[in-house]
Order: C-alpha cells, then sequence, then structure tokens
C-alpha cells in the first residue's frame, strides 16, 4: 500500500510522513498529492491571521474545540518564520493548544515559512490539500503575525478570520491597507482590555471605506444601512442583497467569550459562498494559480534543460552592459518564440 | 527545492514550570537552522508522542528538573515505539544523577545533558545523531 492510501485510510503516521515529504517537495511527496488531490475539495478552509500577539493560536484552540463539538474532525496548520539568517524555526503555536492534545479527531502540524514571504510556507498549500483528502472537515491555517501584505491566505482560504487587539493603537492605521481588506470576519480578540470601543470603532469606519456599495444599495430610496450603523443591520443587509459585509465580532479566546457567536459567523460566510457561487469561484482562482504556478516551475525548468549555462551567461553578460534588453534577451534565448 | 531541515520537538514532561533552559536549548537549535516546535509547560508523556506524531520530528528533547525523568523517560520512549517511531532520537537535559544515565541509555536515551552542557555539543549531538540513522 502506497503511502497516499495509507492516509486515505486514516493512518496518523502515514499522514504525518506525507505532510513531511510534501513540505520538502520530495518525488515521493509530489506522487502523493497527485494521488491525494482527486479526494480534496470537501474541506472548509479557515484562514487566521493578524498582527502577532494578537491571539490568532488561543483563538484557533477554541474554535477547535468548538467544531470538535459538532463532531467535525479539525485540521490545524500552524505557521511561524523562518530565520533570514539561519534557517532555523521556533514553531510556538502549539503551546495554546493544550486542550486539542490526547483527541484523535484534531491534527495539528506546525510549519516554518522556510524564506517565504506571503505570511504562509511554500508548501502550505500542499499540506492543506493532503489534510483535505485525509477527510478532515475543518483546515485552520494560522498565518505567521502578519501586519501589512502577507494576504496568501485569502487566496488559500475559503474564509479569512483577521484577528485584532484592543492596544495596538496607531498600527490600525498601518493594518488596514492590506489585510483588513482581505477580512470575510474581523475578531477584536482580548475584548476584556481597556480600548476595545476604539479598536471597533477603527475597524467599522475603515469598513465603510472599504465597502462603498454600503451606501449606494437605496431601499425604497432610503439607505437601507443608515450611518452609525449596528453590526446586526450590516449582517442583515449583507444576506439580503447577496453581498457579505465582514461583521465585527468580540472574543475573549483565552476564557472562550465570543466562541460560539464567532462559530455562527463561520458557519453564515460558508452558506453565503454556496449559495452566491462564491465557493466554486474562490476554488477555480486559487486550483488556477496552483497551475499557473505548476506550469511555470515546468516550463522554467524545460527551457534550463535546452539552454546551456554558457548561452545564458553570456546573454545575461550583454543585458548586464545595457546592450540586450531584458525582453530581447528572452526573446534571443527562446529562439524568438517569446513574444 | 528544500533541502531536508532536522525537526526537533522541545517539550517539558512533568510539573516542573522552570522552562528557562528548554528556550535557550530550542534558542540554540534554531540559530544551528534547526525547526524547533516548543510545546510549553506541563506536558504528558501521552501529549508529548502525540505532538511528535503530528510534527513527525527527527528528534526529541525533554527538558526535566523535577527528578522524574526515571518513570517519565521509559513511558515517553513505549509511546514512541507504539506510535512507530523507532526512528525518532530522544535527548533528556535537566538535573539527571550520573547514577541514572546507564539506564537511560539502556532504554534508548541518546544523549543527557545536565547543567553547564554546551549549546554547541548538543547541536553536534544531534547532527551526528540523525546522520547515523
Amino acid at each position: 500500500m502506497s503511502l497516499a492510501d495509507s492516509v486515505l485510510t486514516g493512518d496518523r503516521l502515514s499522514l504525518a510522513r506525507v505532510l513531511t515529504q510534501v513540505e520538502n517537495d520530495t518525488p515521493d511527496g509530489r506522487a502523493a498529492l497527485d494521488a491525494l488531490f482527486p479526494h480534496t475539495g470537501k474541506a472548509h478552509l479557515i484562514g487566521v491571521t493578524g498582527a502577532p500577539g494578537t491571539g490568532k493560536s488561543s483563538l484557533v484552540n477554541q474554535l477547535a474545540l468548538h467544531f470538535r463539538k459538532q463532531n467535525k474532525r479539525v485540521a490545524i496548520v500552524a505557521v511561524d518564520p523562518s530565520s533570514p539568517f539561519t534557517g532555523g524555526a521556533v514553531l510556538g503555536d502549539r503551546v495554546r493548544m493544550k486542550d486539542l492534545s490526547g483527541d484523535a479527531g484534531v491534527f495539528i502540524r506546525s510549519m516554518a515559512t522556510r524564506g517565504s514571504l506571503g505570511g504562509l510556507a511554500q508548501a502550505t498549500a500542499g499540506v492543506v490539500q493532503v489534510f483535505d483528502a485525509a477527510g478532515y472537515d475543518v483546515i485552520m491555517i494560522e498565518t505567521v503575525g502578519a501586519g501589512q501584505s502577507e494576504v496568501d491566505i485569502a487566496r488559500l482560504a475559503h474564509t479569512t478570520l483577521v484577528v485584532e487587539a484592543p492596544g495596538l493603537g496607531d498600527d490600525i492605521q498601518a493594518i488596514k491597507a492590506g489585510i483588513l481588506e482581505i477580512a470575510d470576519i474581523l475578531v477584536v480578540n482580548k475584548a476584556d482590555r481597556p480600548g476595545v470601543e476604539n479598536t471597533e470603532k477603527a475597524l467599522k469606519s475603515m469598513l465603510d471605506m472599504a465597502h462603498p456599495t454600503q451606501r449606494v444599495y437605496l431601499h425604497h430610496g432610503t439607505p437601507l444601512v443608515p450611518s452609525g450603523h449596528s453590526p446586526q443591520v450590516q449582517r442583515t443587509w449583507g444576506e439580503m442583497e447577496g453581498g457579505w459585509i465582514p461583521p465585527i465580532l468580540k472574543t475573549v479566546a483565552t476564557e472562550g467569550k465570543g466562541i460560539a457567536e464567532l462559530i455562527e459567523q463561520i458557519e453564515k460566510h460558508a452558506a453565503h459562498l454556496h449559495v452566491s457561487g462564491d465557493w466554486a469561484a474562490r476554488e477555480r482562482a486559487r486550483l488556477e494559480s496552483e497551475l499557473e504556478a505548476a506550469l511555470q516551475e515546468t516550463l522554467m525548468s524545460q527551457f534550463r534543460e535546452r539552454v546551456s549555462d554558457q548561452q545564458y551567461n553570456e546573454v545575461m553578460r550583454q543585458v548586464f552592459e545595457r546592450s540586450l534588453s531584458p525582453g530581447e534577451a528572452v526573446k534571443k534565448l527562446t529562439n524568438g518564440r517569446a513574444k | 527545492m528544500t533541502d531536508k531541515k532536522i525537526r526537533v520537538l522541545v517539550a517539558k514532561p512533568g510539573l516542573d514550570g522552570h522552562d528557562r533552559g528548554a528556550k535557550v536549548v530550542a534558542r540554540a537549535l534554531r540559530d544551528a537552522g534547526m525547526e524547533v516546535i516548543y510545546t510549553g509547560l506541563r506536558q504528558t508523556p501521552e501529549m508529548i508522542a502525540e505532538a511528535a506524531l503530528q510534527e513527525d520530528v527527527d528528534v526529541v528533547g525533554l527538558s526535566i528538573l523535577s527528578g522524574a525523568h526515571m518513570a517519565l523517560a521509559p513511558r515517553i520512549m513505549e509511546l514512541l515505539k507504539a506510535n512507530g517511531q523507532t526512528h525518532v532520537k530522544v535527548f533528556i537535559g535537566g538535573i539527571v544523577p550520573d547514577e541514572d544515565i546507564p539506564r537511560l541509555m539502556e532504554i534508548g536515551i541518546t544523549g543527557v545533558y545536565g547543567p553547564g552542557a554546551s549549546t554547541e555539543d548538543i547541536v553536534k549531538e544531534i547532527r551526528s545523531a540523525i546522520k547515523g540513522k
């Protein structure tokens, strides 16, 4: 029986080994991904991102406990950064996930970014596919502590949670340009801390800016969402118009507060994706970018086989001397076949 | 693409709450280019074996300052074996009387380090233990 077959039968050791093979991008890992691919596409992929110290791991821990109460099998992929200098890493997300130990319905895997910059590791998508094929119903992907442009998670996940915490103050300003835009659900964690109202207010006003369409929709001539709207009104609006306005939820992950409401919103979002057809659209976009990445890699290695280092270096020398533009160089290296 | 990284689980079994040493070692292994999964305090042998399985580690480093190593280490070795992880090299750091070391080696522990051990030695010995497997 191949490793991939053992994964399908639920063998945890084989699963762990395949994850390593996929992470190391070995030929065995690639073969396993090929074999497992037809079995993927069933899991709900939930991304959890946000600045360091906002409580992502604790939140994932709580969410997993709740999903387990619904008898869903849960996989967690926790990504932490690799050192740019040594390539080493300390992966500490498990420290906050002790409650999940001893439950055979939960599988936690820590990953180092290994030089990847988008908040995930190169192999995270592959690791998620393996969990999907292995029959996990919910796969939570926790990104590195992310600030502005670590938005790869939005391409991978169906539902993206962006976690904030009070007291990060002016950081809100810096954060909102990039990462808040990818949020399907905004979570203000550590909501027992002072300053929670300010954080919530800042997020609300950001949402008004990020979703200008909100003001365009009129109901019998009056705006459906009045200014100073409550999150409840937002949600109702989102369902009625078939759009999705990210709700803002307050949680205290260490005490389990607000988690049931958060789960409810996650499920609503999944339902919304199915009804609106966005689920399929997101799947398609993700698979297309995967196909493109694989194609690029293969074409590049085919090209490298055809062109000798000497030829390549010679053309590169001319580019360096400014006697050939990069565009002309490509034409020369591909014998004029490139456009 | 990426070469094979050495993955190490650094765990604190038992009830003592002193993890400075474990963190120093974790940091040193990180600086040596390894990927260190840190579990935090008060882990049962079952939790450690499960984490070692899920993370598919090459090495488990146990930090034990409570004196309970002769109870904890054999149990962890048993569980690793039961999970099919016989290839995993297990190291112990902490307060271990010299007379206990031969017995620990007998049950398959690869190395034991007391106070004053150099992190360089630990890194070196982990590397050679992995190579030899």
